[in-house]
């Protein structure tokens, strides 16, 4: 055969990626309009375009392998963890005598050794640890961590690296395309984000579900359900009889920490004749616990890998913009466009305002950022300028200043020197930059006619 | 200070690795899985792919079936090969690879063609809980899909091209008695409440409360008692309709407690009251889907042979016609709500204890039956599972992929549907069908060596197609352009998804948990589209 005899005298290299230049090196009728089918894709694929993946955990693992095999090769993948044996079940680059290692360099040394050419580069470090200079240099981050705060970070690290015209239109050089996927047991969803263009994760922050809390006054007054019990037993059990001594934190990992609060939790549920305390509910309380499997991992981390790949060579337009997969009742997935809201904290490049009353009090500022559904920030620290002087109006993150600060809260904005149309500085664990808002006083007529 | 040293169990070795997926099927869901034997038809990525989410979960044994030599475009597309694979048996290298992902999965590599083994040792397919197999021949995947349905074995069958990927999950029977629906409803029998219920509900006089007591009475409480105040004057009636409904909200209002002032105080209990009138006086029925299932003829004309689950059934059936009153056995679940431990615990019991004694009434069926045609026992633990779940129970009854072959009627008017709408990933499906009949006739894959020239002979296979299930020829020819564009390319990502939906529906067919997909699914990575359709 003609086409045998060709095929064997292409070189090794050629052969082993033909699959995807089948794709990349011919137009099709459903192509971007952009695209221009040609074999310099690959080469730009594999030799230029840098690749950051944020998190080496189930979904990074596969990422990690997908890119790899579309013919990446300069990927970078970042994260804090060490390996456990809980991960084994999904985090398929690991094996039993990796535990402890970090997650980073054991998948980058396996990918690296299986795929050759591939050259990833691991950072066994935060997030948080990285300077913009670093995040700068990549094309296109994906993402697949499972803390929402860190995500949070991560888009306002891209927001950061946004350059604006002097007519305030968006420079689109300086967008870094961010693919962001994430799953919870049989679930899952997968988004494409345009920094300052479409949808960001600050836009869409009603889309995560809430955490699941106990009001304090079930646990200890009217307890129902076994998680009643363990969290009475984290809450107000440990920290009374620290039975450690020492003041020792209740530490999840520790399997003598949760036999302790299993035993006290069982003790506590059999006094109120509640049933079904067990070892494996109590680590699910106490440690937040995410059920998590292979197969949903896959599905979503080569979601992801595909919408690299298109953004990368554009052969295909991408996904508008957020996919959900649903595999518990059959395989349903939903694509549908998340809109990007015009004052979104992150990414709208407009000045924030915070509608107070005149008469508020710090607090009422302080919880209006820790509760609105714009801003749902952690442990806000908020700061001024008075007088061409920074003031720090109440800072919780580092106690001495917490304590000298505490007292603000009480005081009213007024008696702090803020006013209408005055600006405050934010500062939270959900974005790496400091946030400016304008406040406007809300109008005091209207204030008491609604009371 | 020393350590206090608690007594409790430690897990497991096993327990802690397979956590988090054991707070998704249980013990027992990973005990079938443990014992469930896999065999993969042919190593390609998708194979493989789809072999490492049921290897890294613990499946009990992998069996690949594969008599190719690994290529050079194999492992650039297939993570486990690596470049010493080159020249080698393809199934029996990604065996090597993919068994290093757990060590308690046994694997088994056989290097002979499928089509060998169905004429020289077809009684090898017996004993396999699934066969998953990807890149065969027309003529393979008909007679593959026509022993595997005489001898019961389920098939999933997957392909991927290019962007595009489908799976056809061929099952005959499929019984769920764990479905985990997302949202279970409750079953509270307030119409028709049994007497240890009756007694509870009617020892309250919400008047008569002090106030601590009045914001710890259970909804359901507040719920019942104001049906009867409503049915005083509507003789004795259920409300049902949206109106009757309101007034039920409003009577529960005026049930709330006033201040000093007349105006009601906020009680957590009665606005959970309030947002339950519109959910939870649905009257207590015997479900459509589950009458059908206890009256199925495989419940009524029991044998020897019969299973466990028509056994069940049958047993269930019983129930319902005699002490059940027509209503089922009682789920005993109750949902959290507001109230004092005390009346929650209680209430609780309640339920539980009329569950248990519904379930036992169930098993003593189940025993006589038993008895009667001398079959394998059934456990109580069962039985309980059983009933608990009875008002969710799922039947999937499949077809055979030959049925697609041969075009019956009824697959071609089901096909002609769908294209005449016109939905666009049923045209998906015609070109993978297009594309394996090009392969047979020409011995490639359409656009392999160049596109262009074959999309007139890809073209003529897509119309061969279109006038076997009497439909009029695509207006365009975009998709069979796109289908040579990808010349028989298998692209990794495209593969992984699957790859992850298809090693999903295995372990959901081996543990008998959550509904399978019923039966064909396409993806299409390219517009990102999925649909799922019925053979
Ligand atoms: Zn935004």
């Amino acid at each position: 055969m003609a086409a045998a005899a060709v095929d064997a005298q292409m070189p090794e290299q050629q052969r082993r990626w033909h699959n995807i230049r089948k794709v990349l090196e011919r137009s099709g009728p459903f192509c971007h309009p952009d695209f221009e089918p040609s074999s310099e894709i690959l080469d730009f694929l594999m030799d230029s375009c840098k690749i950051l993946v944020v998190g080496a955990g189930g979904l990074g693992c596969e990422l990690l392998k997908d890119l790899a095999l579309m013919g990446f090769k300069k990927i970078h993948i970042v994260d804090m963890d060490t390996i456990e044996l809980s991960n084994l079940n999904r985090q398929f680059l690991f094996r039993k005598s990796d535990i402890g290692l970090s997650k980073a360099k054991c998948a980058v040394e396996f990918v690296n050794k299986r795929v050759p050419g591939c050259e990833a580069v691991a950072h066994h470090c935060a997030i948080q640890d990285l300077d913009e200079g670093f995040y700068r240099q990549f094309h296109i981050i994906v993402c697949g961590l499972d803390s929402i705060v860190a995500r949070r970070w991560l888009n306002g690290m891209l927001m950061t690296l946004l350059q604006y015209n002097d007519d305030r239109s968006l420079d689109q050089s300086s967008v870094i395309p961010l693919v962001d996927g994430g799953t919870e047991g049989f679930k899952g969803n997968a988004r494409v984000i345009l920094p300052g263009m479409s949808a960001c994760i600050e836009c869409t922050l009603d889309l995560y579900p809430p955490q699941k809390t106990f009001p304090l006054c079930t646990i200890a007054n009217t307890p129902r359900l076994p998680e009643h019990c363990i969290e009475y037993v984290k809450v107000i059990q440990w920290p009374k009889e620290n039975p450690w001594g020492n003041a020792t934190p209740l530490d999840g990992d520790d399997p003598q920490h949760v036999a302790w609060v299993f035993e006290k939790a069982q003790e506590r549920a059999t006094k109120h004749g509640i049933t079904s305390v067990t070892y494996r509910l109590t680590q699910g309380v106490l440690k937040n616990i995410i059920p998590a499997v292979a197969s949903t991992n896959a599905a979503i981390a080569a979601t992801c890998a595909t919408e690299v790949f298109k953004l990368a060579s554009s052969c295909c337009t991408n996904m508008n913009n957020y996919m959900v997969l649903n595999m518990a009742d059959g395989v349903y997935t939903y694509t549908f466009s998340a809109e990007k809201k015009p004052d979104c904290v992150a990414c709208s490049n407009t000045t924030r305002i915070l509608e107070v009353e005149a008469d508020a009090v710090l607090m009422d500022i302080y919880e209006k950022l820790k509760e609105d559904q714009a801003y749902l920030m952690k442990n806000p620290g908020i700061t001024t300028v008075i007088n061409g002087r920074n003031k720090t109006l109440y800072m919780p993150s580092i106690k001495s200043i917490e304590e000298r600060t505490r007292d603000n809260l009480k005081k009213k904005i007024t008696e702090l020197g803020l006013y209408n149309g005055a600006e405050i500085l934010v500062a939270d664990v959900t974005t790496p930059n400091t946030i400016a808002i304008k406040l406007k006083f809300s109008d005091n007529v209207d204030v008491e006619m609604s009371r | 200070m020393a350590s206090p040293c608690p007594k409790s169990p430690e897990q497991s070795e096993k327990n802690k690795q397979y956590d988090r997926q054991l707070r998704l099927w249980g013990d027992h869901g990973q005990a079938a899985l443990e014992n469930g034997h896999i065999c993969l038809i042919n190593a390609t990525a998708l194979g493989t792919e789809i072999l490492k989410s049921i290897v890294l979960p613990g499946v009990g044994a992998v069996t690949i079936v594969d008599d190719n030599i690994v290529s050079d475009e194999d492992i650039g597309s297939n993570f486990f090969l690596e470049s010493s694979s080159k020249n080698l048996n393809r199934g029996s290298e990604s065996l090597r690879l993919i068994l290093e992902l757990n060590p308690a999965v046994q694997g088994y590599a056989v290097q002979e063609a499928t089509d060998q083994i169905l004429q020289e040792n077809p009684d090898f397919f017996k004993n396999f809980s699934v066969v998953i197999a990807s890149s065969l021949g027309e003529k393979t995947i008909q007679s593959l899909s026509h022993h595997l349905w005489e001898i019961n074995v389920p098939l999933i069958f997957c392909r991927s091209v290019g962007f595009l990927g489908s799976f056809r999950i061929q099952i005959k029977e499929h019984p769920i008695i764990e479905s985990h629906p997302d949202n279970e409803q409750y079953d509270l029998r307030l119409d028709v409440p049994f007497h240890t219920l009756f007694d509870y509900l009617n020892s309250f006089d919400i008047d008569e409360l002090d106030l601590k007591d009045h914001g710890h009475i259970p909804w359901i409480v507040i719920l019942y008692k104001a049906v009867q105040k409503w049915q005083i004057s509507n003789s004795n009636s259920w409300p049902m309709s949206r109106k009757e409904k309101n007034e039920i909200k409003e009577i529960i209002q005026q049930f709330k407690r006033v201040d000093d002032n007349g105006m009601p105080i906020y009680e957590e209990n009665f606005e959970e009251a309030l947002r339950a009138v519109n959910t939870s006086l649905t009257p207590t029925f015997l479900p459509v889907k589950i009458q059908e299932l206890i009256y199925n003829s495989s419940a009524i004309n029991l044998t020897k042979e019969s299973s466990p689950f028509w056994i069940m059934c049958s047993a269930l059936r019983a129930f319902v016609e005699a002490e059940g009153k027509g209503k089922l056995p009682v789920r005993g679940v109750l949902p959290d709500m507001t109230a004092s431990t005390d009346h929650y615990v209680t209430l609780q019991n309640i339920y539980r204890n009329q569950a248990a004694l519904d379930a036992e009434l169930v098993y003593r069926k189940v025993q006589e039956i038993v008895a009667q045609l001398h079959c394998d026992n059934i456990t109580e633990t069962e039985v309980k599972l059983f009933c608990r779940h009875a008002h969710d129970l799922h039947l999937i009854k499949g077809s055979c992929i030959t049925s697609e072959y041969q075009f019956s009627n009824t697959v071609s008017s089901y096909i002609a549907r769908y294209l005449e709408e016109p939905d666009v990933m049923m045209v998906h499906y015609i070109l993978l069908r297009a594309a394996e009949m090009f392969r047979s006739e020409h011995c490639r894959a359409p656009g392999e060596w160049e596109p262009e020239s074959d999309i007139a002979k890809l073209k003529t296979c897509v119309s061969k197609l279109l006038t076997d299930i009497s439909c009029s020829p695509f207006p365009k020819d975009d998709h069979i352009h796109e289908m040579c564009r990808y010349g028989g390319a298998e692209i990794h990502s495209v593969s992984a998804f699957l790859g992850g939906c298809v090693a999903h529906e295995a372990i959901k067919i081996v543990t008998k948990q959550y509904k399978p997909v019923n039966n064909t699914f396409i993806y299409d990575g390219a517009s990102t589209n999925t649909a799922t359709f019925t053979f």
